[in-house]
């Protein structure tokens, strides 16, 4: 895959900024409006997938590889669960245990923002190496056996 | 039969059209549009469980009547449910595409009536 | 002691999501190993732990009802323990005999991954006491066992991963509109909210009970609903078969129906009745079709949808007898249901890692190319004539008391016949099991055996502790038959709902 015309490459480094920087406030706004760490990991993933799209993926894959989607998805996933297991020091597992008084700000929701990014990290990261997993058709050969899928 | 039934009536015949895909279709990618079709036709029936009349997103905001809020919104509990069955079923189709893809390596055809190695 | 119940879902969890970093490194097969048996054998002392505890209700993130939250619980009564206690075991031996099994195969810590996502979604089902989730856990548990199953990505595999992946996304379909018709109808998830605000019996009821039957059929492989079984199961590396067809089926079929029928909606006369034709249908056609069967593990599989038939037969026996007040024979039935899905469990855990010694020593699993295996593996062919003799109910076995309360449990209820028809599939059984023995242990060793060595020592012990299971578990019955009576008393006396009713659900 040699990637697409100049002008959707073009257009692709113009846009590709507003997107990363609108899933970013997706997920740090997800306590207070529609959105949250599932949909703005959607979107970093969209971002992504765009750039590999006009780029082709062989250009993208040397900034992003395989292995390092699945590092930080793991890390972000296990995130997740330590933010749940400190729970514990307010005595229940996924209490949250600094909220903050107060409604409607951007520290207010205690560990939910924290969850969030987390969530944010592990869904980017992992539909992002599902689509390179998926790019990665190497043909009819018994080169794999006993691979990972 | 009143017009308060319908919209239930039209999810169930998403769910049945998904259905028969999958089971009449001989293509895996047809196969596999089946299994989303059959997806949302459940997901757009659990979320009209939650439907109100001229109600509001279930959005609170900071200048906002609580009591007005609570009698007017529709129920939030579907949608929330609807974005967890929405990522599994996505979980789901991505495995079926990788395992698509894996099949056509093999077999090199995507015509299930080829691939029939497991028999008995 | 209360405190430390999620950690029964979180331990595997986080197990699950450590393992992949470790993948690149030099030494990480060997690192996943050892977190692999670390993480086993901390499931199994967590579980012994809750044992013998009291029931339990714990909300999440303290959001009780009290606070007017709508919160999530896990529930632990009797029967949920004796579950986990269940999955614990077959967890633990999976994982002794996975690791020599598992040095074949590339990318052993996404192997291990895999498992242990299957095992966190299992034991989120059993302690899930919201509705929703545990369709969520059942669907993470599935997922990963689709993949699990398509592991050595050979075409075989992929085809019937291929299959069971269609049926079971359908079958979780089922289970998502049954979830969304009960939510209609009663504004509630938690299944005793469910319980305590169930309208009278309407059409809109009738037909969320339909769903959720042919939903969980769908999962624990009834006669209608079988055809992924004997694709998939035989598919998967050994250690995986013996865990899908030892536990996952029980889990995410026959728990959840019990849950859901037993505990949430009522149970009425047709759904007994439908509950007892399954079993029965699926008892007779899944042995009949085992018997014509050559390859080893389908023919294993072919047996393990005629033994949860009587698994099936019993609890529908149980639940028209609570519709008569027939307490007695009720809780006869599900001691009995209780105890062969134990006994299941085991001894289908036993023969599955039996075919993967031999394939993994003889490369074949073809009865007729296998033969004489006495000869070269003792502690294998020893292991399986026990798995064999148990499985057919031969005393002093313990399939043969399981099998025998069963039998004892239905003629008391009136079914003369149907006491008939599981003698007759027992009898079956020993006929089919009587021909592996005939061709796999018996004999002289045929050309791919004649070569073959013994299993590594860790195979051995895997397959040496379910062995003695297998002797020791029906000869020494009446010193543990509390676990099985009180997870049949939790089902009769709907302790579940009670539980969550005095936590102020």
């Amino acid at each position: 895959m040699k990637g697409m015309t100049i002008i959707v490459k073009e257009v692709t480094t113009l846009v590709i900024g507003f997107i990363l920087l609108y899933s970013i406030n997706l997920i740090l706004t997800g306590h207070l409006t529609p959105g949250g760490g599932f949909v703005g990991g959607v979107m970093l993933a969209c971002g992504f997938i765009l750039m590999v799209l006009s780029y082709g993926k062989e250009k993208v894959n040397s900034l992003i590889s395989d292995r390092s989607t699945t590092v930080w998805d793991c890390s972000g996933a296990f995130a997740f669960l330590v933010i749940a297991l400190l729970g514990y020091f307010a005595g229940d597992f996924f209490a949250n245990f600094f909220a903050q008084p107060g409604n409607f700000r951007l520290f207010s929701g205690g560990t939910i923002p924290l969850a969030n990014i987390a969530i944010g990290i592990k869904v980017g990261a992992c539909m992002a190496g599902a689509f390179i997993a998926l790019t990665l058709f190497r043909g009819p050969a018994e080169s794999f056996p006993g691979g990972k899928l | 039969m009143n017009l308060q039934t319908l919209p239930f009536l039209l999810a169930m015949i998403v769910v049945a059209v998904g259905l028969y895909a999958v089971v009449c279709k001989k293509n895996l990618i047809k196969i596999i549009v089946g299994i989303i079709i059959l997806d949302y036709g459940a997901n757009l029936f659990l979320m009209l469980t939650g439907y109100r009349e001229n109600g509001l997103a279930p959005i609170r905001t900071a200048n906002m009547n609580a009591d007005n809020f609570l009698n007017s919104s529709v129920d939030p509990v579907p949608q929330a449910l609807i974005l967890t069955s929405i990522v599994i079923g996505l979980g789901t189709v991505a495995l079926m595409t990788a395992l698509a893809i894996r099949i056509y390596e093999k077999y090199e055809t995507f015509d299930i009536s080829e691939i029939k190695q497991l028999k008995g | 002691m209360i405190n430390i119940l999620p950690l029964l879902v979180a331990i595997p969890l986080g197990a699950a999501f450590l393992l992949p970093l470790l993948e690149k490194f030099p030494a990480g097969p060997r690192l996943s190993r050892t977190l692999a048996v670390i993480t086993s054998a901390a499931l199994m002392a967590l579980s012994l732990l809750f044992l013998t505890a009291d029931n339990i209700t714990y909300w999440m993130g303290g959001w009780t009802p009290d606070s007017g939250a709508l919160g999530i619980c896990l529930v632990l009564d009797h029967l949920s323990a004796f579950m986990l206690a269940l999955v614990a075991l077959v967890t633990l031996v999976a994982t002794l005999f996975s690791l020599s099994y598992m040095k074949r195969y590339t990318a052993e810590p996404l192997y291990y991954c895999l498992f242990f996502l299957m095992v966190t979604g299992m034991n989120g089902v059993i302690l899930a006491g919201d509705i929703f989730n545990l369709y969520v856990f059942l669907e993470v548990a599935a997922i990963a066992s689709y993949s699990l199953v398509a592991f050595g990505c050979g075409s075989e595999e992929l085809e019937a991963s291929f299959k069971y992946l269609v049926l079971g996304t359908v079958g979780s379909v089922f289970i998502l509109l049954g979830i969304a018709i009960v939510y209609n109808q009663t504004g509630q998830l938690n299944l005793a909210a469910i319980a305590n605000t169930l309208p009278q019996q309407n059409a809109a009821l009738s037909m969320a009970a339909a769903f959720f039957l042919v939903g969980f059929s769908l999962k624990a492989a009834m006669v209608p609903f079988h055809a992924w079984l004997p694709d998939a199961h035989p598919s998967a590396p050994a250690p995986i078969s013996a865990m899908l067809s030892g536990i996952l089926i029980k889990v995410l079929g026959i728990y959840a129906l019990v849950r859901v029928f037993f505990d949430t909606l009522e149970m009425s006369q047709q759904f007994a009745y439908i509950l007892i034709t399954l079993g029965a249908v699926s008892m007779v056609i899944g042995v009949f079709l085992a018997v014509g069967q050559w390859d080893f593990k389908r023919l294993l599989a072919y047996h393990s949808i005629s033994q949860m038939g009587y698994v099936v037969l019993a609890f529908g026996v149980a639940g028209e007898m609570l519709l008569t007040q027939k307490f007695n024979i009720a809780s006869l039935a599900l001691l009995g249901g209780l105890f062969h899905l134990f006994n299941h469990a085991v001894f289908k855990s036993l023969l599955f890692l039996c075919s993967g010694a031999a394939e993994y020593a003889t490369g074949t699993r073809l009865l007729k190319k296998l033969g004489g295996l006495k000869h070269r593996m003792p502690v294998t062919s020893s292991c399986l004539r026990i798995a064999a003799l148990s499985i057919s109910g031969v005393p002093p076995f313990n399939g043969f008391w399981s099998k025998l309360i069963i039998i004892i449990a239905t003629i008391q209820a009136g079914h003369l016949w149907l006491g008939a028809m599981t003698v007759l599939v027992s009898f079956m059984t020993l006929l089919s099991f009587i021909k592996v023995q005939r061709y796999i242990v018996d004999g002289d060793p045929s050309v791919s055996v004649s070569s073959a060595k013994e299993v590594p020592f860790s195979m051995c012990l895997a397959m040496v502790i379910l062995a003695i299971i297998c002797i020791g578990a029906g000869i020494l019955l009446p010193l543990y038959q509390k676990i099985f009576s009180d997870g049949a008393q939790s089902v009769i006396t709907e302790q579940f709902t009670q539980l969550v009713r005095l936590a102020g659900g």
